[in-house]
C-alpha cells in the first residue's frame, strides 16, 4: 500500500488532487481511498488531503502518519508546516517551488530523501491564468512516482473539469517536462 | 450486475436513495451530512429523481414533514447529524409508535459543547431509546447496501418501524472509495413499492396518533416493544435475500478472527476497519486478538451476541461517546447488561476513545488490546478508561 499526503492552502485544490489520484487508481482496477483533513474549509488556510492506493482492499481509516509520498502545492508551506513529518526514508517529497535543490533541502530542515521540484505556480499562471496548482502538481507527481496510469488520470481530469480539462492537461504536461528529480 | 465505481460515500448514499425510488425527501443541511442532501436536491432538481424535496427551516420540521409524508404512503428519506438529530428528538419517539417507516441516515458527529463538527457517536448514543431500528455501516459499500435494505425492512408490513443507518461523519461520509452500485432493475426487483395497509387519505379518513389514556397507553407501548423485537425475523430474511442476490452477507453480529482469541475488541462504525488492520498486525506477532461488532444495535441482538463472545476471556468494548456520571460508556453499559445473565461471559473492559474527531490509530487499538490482555488476570479498578487523551 502506498500512502500519500498532500499539503495545500484552501482553494488550491489539494483535495481535488487527492480525489483524482484515487479515482484514477480505482478506475485502473486498484483499491484506493481519498479523504480530506476534515475541518471547516477556509480559503488560504493550510489544508491536508490523503490518498491510499493498494492492490488489496484497504481497511485502515486512520489518517496518513507515515506517507510514502508528500505533495506540497504551495511554495510558502514548507516554512510554516513540517511537510516531511513522518515521511518514509525512501519516500518522495514533491514540492512546488522556484528555489533550487540546496535551498529547498535547507528549508525542509536538512531533508536528505528523494526530491521532485517544479515551479508549479509559474506554470499554472502561464497555462491556466490562475495560481491553482493542483493539476500541475499532478504532473510532477506522475513523473516522480508513476503511481497511477496517466491515461486514467487524464480521464479523471476530463470528467472533473469538462471543457477546462484541456488546459489542465497542458499544465500537467508542462510539469512533466519541467519537474526536476533529485534522488 | 452492478458497476464498481469511485465515489464519495455521501454521493453514493444519495444515489442509493435514488435507486430506492424515494418519493419524498425532507431535510435540513448540517455538516457532515450536507453532501448527501445536497446531491439529493440536485437529483430532484435535475429531474433524475421523481420526488418531492421539501426544504424546511429546521431538523424538527424535517422529521415532522417526513412523518407526514410517510403517513400518506410515500417512501420517505431524511438525513442529519449531531445537533440536528438532537433537535429531532421529540419527534423521533413518535415515528415508531405511529408505525411510520421513514429511513434516515445519521452521519455521526459529536454533540456540542465545545462545538465540534467532527465524528464520534455521542449523537446517536443519546437516541438509544427512540424505538427506531438502528444499523451501522463500516464502509461505503455497506452504507449503500444498508440504505436500500433499510427501506425494505422498515416498510415490511411485519415491521413498519423507522430505520436509521449510521455512518461515521467525515471518516466515512467524505471518503472516496470503490463502491459497487447495484443496477436499477436489481434494486426494483429487490425492493417492492411501499404499500402500507393504513395511510392518510382524505377519501378514507382515519386517525393517527390519538391520545393514549392510562387505560390504553401501557398496552400500546407493550405491543410496540413486542412488534419491534419481532422485526428481527424480517431483518434476517431481508439480509439472506440480499446475500443471494448481491453476494454480500449481513448478520446482526459480525466477527473477525475471533477463533481462539484471548482478547476481542468491539467498536461500532468505520473505525472497526482500522481495528481489523491492527488485528492482522497483532496476529502476525502471535497475539490472539479478534473483533466483534454489531451490525444492528436496535433491536439489540442479545442471543447472537452472547453466542459470539461466549468462549472469549476478555472483551474490550470501545465507546466513542461518554455517559457522564454513568457506569460506563453507552455501548459498554449495554454489553455488560446483555451479558450479565449469560451462562458464559467474558470479562468486559470498557475504553472511551476517539471523541470529537480524535483519530483512533492502529497503535491505539494495539494499546487497548494489550491493556485488555493484562486485565485477563487482574480485574480493572475503574468502570472505564480513556485512550488517546492528553492528561496534562
Amino acid at each position: 500500500m502506498i500512502e500519500v499526503r498532500l499539503h495545500g492552502r484552501g482553494g488550491q485544490g489539494a483535495v481535488t488532487s487527492a480525489e483524482l489520484i484515487a479515482i484514477s487508481a480505482i478506475n485502473e482496477g486498484k483499491y484506493a481511498q481519498a479523504f480530506p483533513s476534515f475541518g471547516p474549509e477556509r480559503r488560504g488556510a493550510p489544508v491536508m488531503a490523503f490518498v491510499r492506493v493498494s492492490d488489496q482492499r484497504i481497511r485502515t481509516r486512520e489518517k496518513v502518519y507515515h506517507p510514502d509520498i508528500v505533495v506540497v502545492l504551495d511554495p510558502s508551506l514548507p516554512s510554516i508546516v513540517n511537510v516531511t513529518d513522518g515521511l518514509k526514508e525512501d519516500g518522495w517529497a514533491i514540492i512546488n517551488t522556484s528555489k533550487d535543490e540546496k535551498t529547498v533541502r535547507k528549508m525542509l530542515g536538512g531533508f536528505k530523501g528523494k526530491l521532485a521540484l517544479v515551479d508549479a505556480t509559474k506554470i499554472a499562471l502561464e497555462v491556466l491564468g490562475l495560481p491553482i496548482t493542483n493539476t500541475t502538481m499532478l504532473g510532477a507527481f506522475l513523473k516522480a512516482t508513476g503511481l497511477v496510469d496517466r491515461k486514467y488520470l487524464e480521464e479523471a481530469l476530463e470528467q472533473r473539469f469538462g471543457r477546462l480539462a484541456e488546459k489542465n492537461k497542458a499544465a500537467m504536461q508542462r510539469a512533466i517536462e519541467e519537474t526536476k528529480l533529485y534522488t | 450486475m452492478g458497476k464498481r465505481v469511485a465515489k464519495e460515500v455521501s454521493i453514493a448514499i444519495a444515489d442509493a436513495v435514488k435507486l430506492a425510488r424515494a418519493e419524498v425527501i425532507a431535510a435540513y443541511p448540517i455538516t457532515p451530512q450536507t453532501h448527501i442532501v445536497e446531491h439529493l436536491s440536485e437529483l430532484v432538481a435535475n429531474g433524475e429523481l421523481d420526488a418531492e424535496y421539501i426544504t424546511v427551516e429546521s431538523e424538527h420540521s424535517a422529521i415532522s414533514a417526513a412523518l407526514g409524508a410517510v403517513a400518506t404512503g410515500a417512501r420517505t428519506f431524511t438525513s442529519t447529524s449531531a445537533q440536528g438529530l438532537a433537535l429531532m428528538h421529540e419527534i423521533l419517539f413518535i415515528a415508531p409508535a405511529l408505525r411510520l417507516p421513514v429511513v434516515m441516515v445519521v452521519a455521526n458527529r459529536a454533540l456540542s459543547a465545545p462545538i465540534s463538527i467532527w465524528n464520534d457517536h455521542s449523537d446517536i448514543m443519546a437516541e438509544r431509546d427512540i424505538g427506531w431500528i438502528q444499523m451501522w455501516a463500516e464502509n461505503g459499500q455497506e452504507a449503500v447496501d444498508l440504505v436500500i435494505q433499510a427501506f425494505r425492512i422498515a416498510e415490511d408490513r411485519n415491521v413498519m418501524f423507522p430505520t436509521i443507518v449510521n455512518i461515521d461523519g467525515f471518516t466515512l461520509s467524505h471518503v472516496i472509495e470503490p463502491i459497487e452500485m447495484p443496477d436499477q432493475e436489481e434494486v426494483d426487483d429487490f425492493l417492492p413499492p411501499f404499500r402500507p395497509k393504513y395511510k392518510l387519505d382524505p377519501r378514507k379518513p382515519l386517525t393517527m396518533g390519538p391520545v393514549g389514556v392510562p387505560e390504553i397507553y401501557f398496552e400500546a407501548k407493550r405491543a410496540q416493544d413486542e412488534a419491534f423485537r419481532n422485526s428481527r425475523r424480517v431483518i434476517n430474511r431481508v439480509w439472506k435475500d440480499w446475500a443471494n442476490r448481491f453476494g454480500r452477507e449481513y448478520h446482526p453480529v459480525e466477527t473477525y478472527r475471533t477463533e481462539d482469541a484471548e482478547v476481542v475488541l468491539m467498536i461500532q462504525g468505520s473505525m472497526a476497519e482500522t481495528a481489523m488492520t491492527a488485528i492482522d498486525k497483532m496476529r502476525e506477532a502471535g497475539k490472539k486478538v479478534g473483533l466483534v461488532r454489531l451490525r444492528v444495535t436496535r433491536p439489540f441482538p442479545v442471543q447472537e451476541f452472547r453466542k459470539a463472545v461466549a468462549g472469549i476471556p476478555v472483551l474490550a468494548v470501545i465507546d466513542r461517546a461518554l455517559t457522564i456520571g454513568g457506569v460506563g460508556g453507552p455501548l459498554g453499559t449495554e454489553v455488560r447488561g446483555a451479558l450479565y445473565a449469560a451462562a458464559r461471559r467474558p470479562r468486559v473492559v470498557n475504553f472511551i476513545a476517539g471523541l470529537g474527531g480524535r483519530d483512533i490509530t492502529v497503535e491505539d487499538f494495539e494499546e487497548m488490546a494489550d491493556r485488555a490482555a493484562f486485565y485477563r488476570k487482574k480485574r480493572p479498578k475503574e468502570a472505564y478508561e480513556y485512550i488517546g487523551v492528553r492528561e496534562v
